[in-house]
């Protein structure tokens, strides 16, 4: 390290350490929170319409005969809808409160993933297991 | 190396020479406590973030019982995809009328910010309103929670959202009432954010619903 780019850094990060916090008049815009378009809103109405007729329109169309075709179809469309509505309507970006946002959110993802897998393993065995039927009670001993 | 990292290191190692006489440049720390700009919504979205695994446990449970109907009717035979999609429709457009409402607040225009948010506010009215009828129709059937496993699972999950969105409707309203009286300031427009998080956040959520519960749901 260098003189130069200690110079640098403190030349960067006192302003938002020492900003005018009565001052908040601005923070939304320039902090934050990304700017908002009219365009930005109509992009992600657009592609969610879209998103959504399909799905409706497969099932209840009922386009294909196999039904794991259509759930397998149905729930991609759902997970691109979904990061449709994050960056369009949530201003998901690499850019909003520093990167903190999107760290968290990944974090968020990585406990959904192991707790959802973990939760639908577990109770499946569970409930699987969990009372005979009539069928099977009539088959044992 | 230079002298100026000698005095860097020993400030980081708490040294004795306090950083507190070392010019602004060979400084190693900020000084005085780091406030984050608009750290209510980065905390927000930490809130929005613990929600979304509520509504991932309710998910769970009923990907293990969606289909323990307890010989009861199953969600082809109750669902009603006509309603689901009108339901749909109205909860994107609320979406959209919220983002119309966003785009007037940094216009910093009252009026127009008002008119979408009571927009906004009917279309979750006619949301809730057409849940509650789903609902009722359901229960008047026979297809009460306590029907089936499915039942139960589905009522919980589908319940939360819609409870979610009356508590959403309602701080709408206050916030409507704040804006009129307060106009778009600071604080206000900090509170709108914080709701329209919120509010586009229960459309994200619905997303899983439609297609989780309803539409797969439906499929033969």
């Amino acid at each position: 390290m260098t003189p130069t780019t200690h110079h640098n850094h403190a030349i960067d990060v006192d302003p938002t350490g020492h900003s005018d916090h009565h001052d908040h008049d601005h923070d939304d815009e320039h902090g934050g929170a990304s700017h908002s378009t009219f365009k930005g809103y109509m992009t992600g109405f657009v592609l969610a319409v879209i998103l959504t007729v399909i799905p409706f329109w497969l099932v209840m169309g009922k386009v294909f005969p196999n039904s794991s075709t259509t759930a397998f179809i149905v729930m991609g469309i759902a997970a691109v809808q979904v990061v449709v509505h994050m960056i369009y309507f949530l201003h998901m970006n690499t850019r909003s409160e520093g990167g903190w946002s999107l760290l968290a959110l990944g974090f968020t993802f990585v406990v959904l993933v192991i707790m959802m897998a973990g939760s639908i393993w577990v109770m499946y065995n569970l409930n699987a297991n969990m009372m005979p039927t009539m069928q099977e009670m009539k088959n044992m001993p | 190396m230079t002298a100026t990292t000698y005095s860097v290191t020993g400030d980081a190692l708490g040294g004795q020479d306090s950083g507190v006489k070392a010019p602004d440049n060979q400084r190693f720390y900020l000084p005085g406590e780091h406030h984050p700009e608009n750290g209510t919504l980065l905390g927000f979205w930490f809130y929005l973030l613990s929600d979304c695994l509520i509504f991932a446990v309710l998910f769970a449970v009923y990907a293990v019982v969606g289909r323990s109907y307890a010989a009861g009717p199953s969600g082809a035979d109750l669902f009603n995809l006509q309603l689901v999609a009108a339901n749909t429709a109205v909860l994107l457009l609320s979406s959209i009328t919220y983002g119309f409402s966003m785009l007037e607040m940094q216009r910093r225009r009252v009026k127009p910010t008002l008119v979408w948010l009571g927009i906004t506010g009917v279309l979750g009215v006619i949301f809730t309103g057409i849940t509650i009828y789903e609902f009722a129709h359901l229960i008047h059937e026979g297809a009460s929670p306590q029907r089936s496993a499915f039942l139960s699972a589905f009522f919980g999950l589908v319940g939360t959202h819609a409870l979610h969105v009356a508590f959403g409707i309602i701080w709408l309203v206050v916030l409507m009432v704040q804006v009129g009286r307060g106009g778009l300031i600071a604080e206000n427009r900090r509170r709108l954010m914080c709701l329209s998080m919120f509010w586009h956040f229960l459309d994200v959520i619905w997303i899983g619903v439609f297609t989780f519960v309803y539409l797969m749901g439906s499929l033969p």
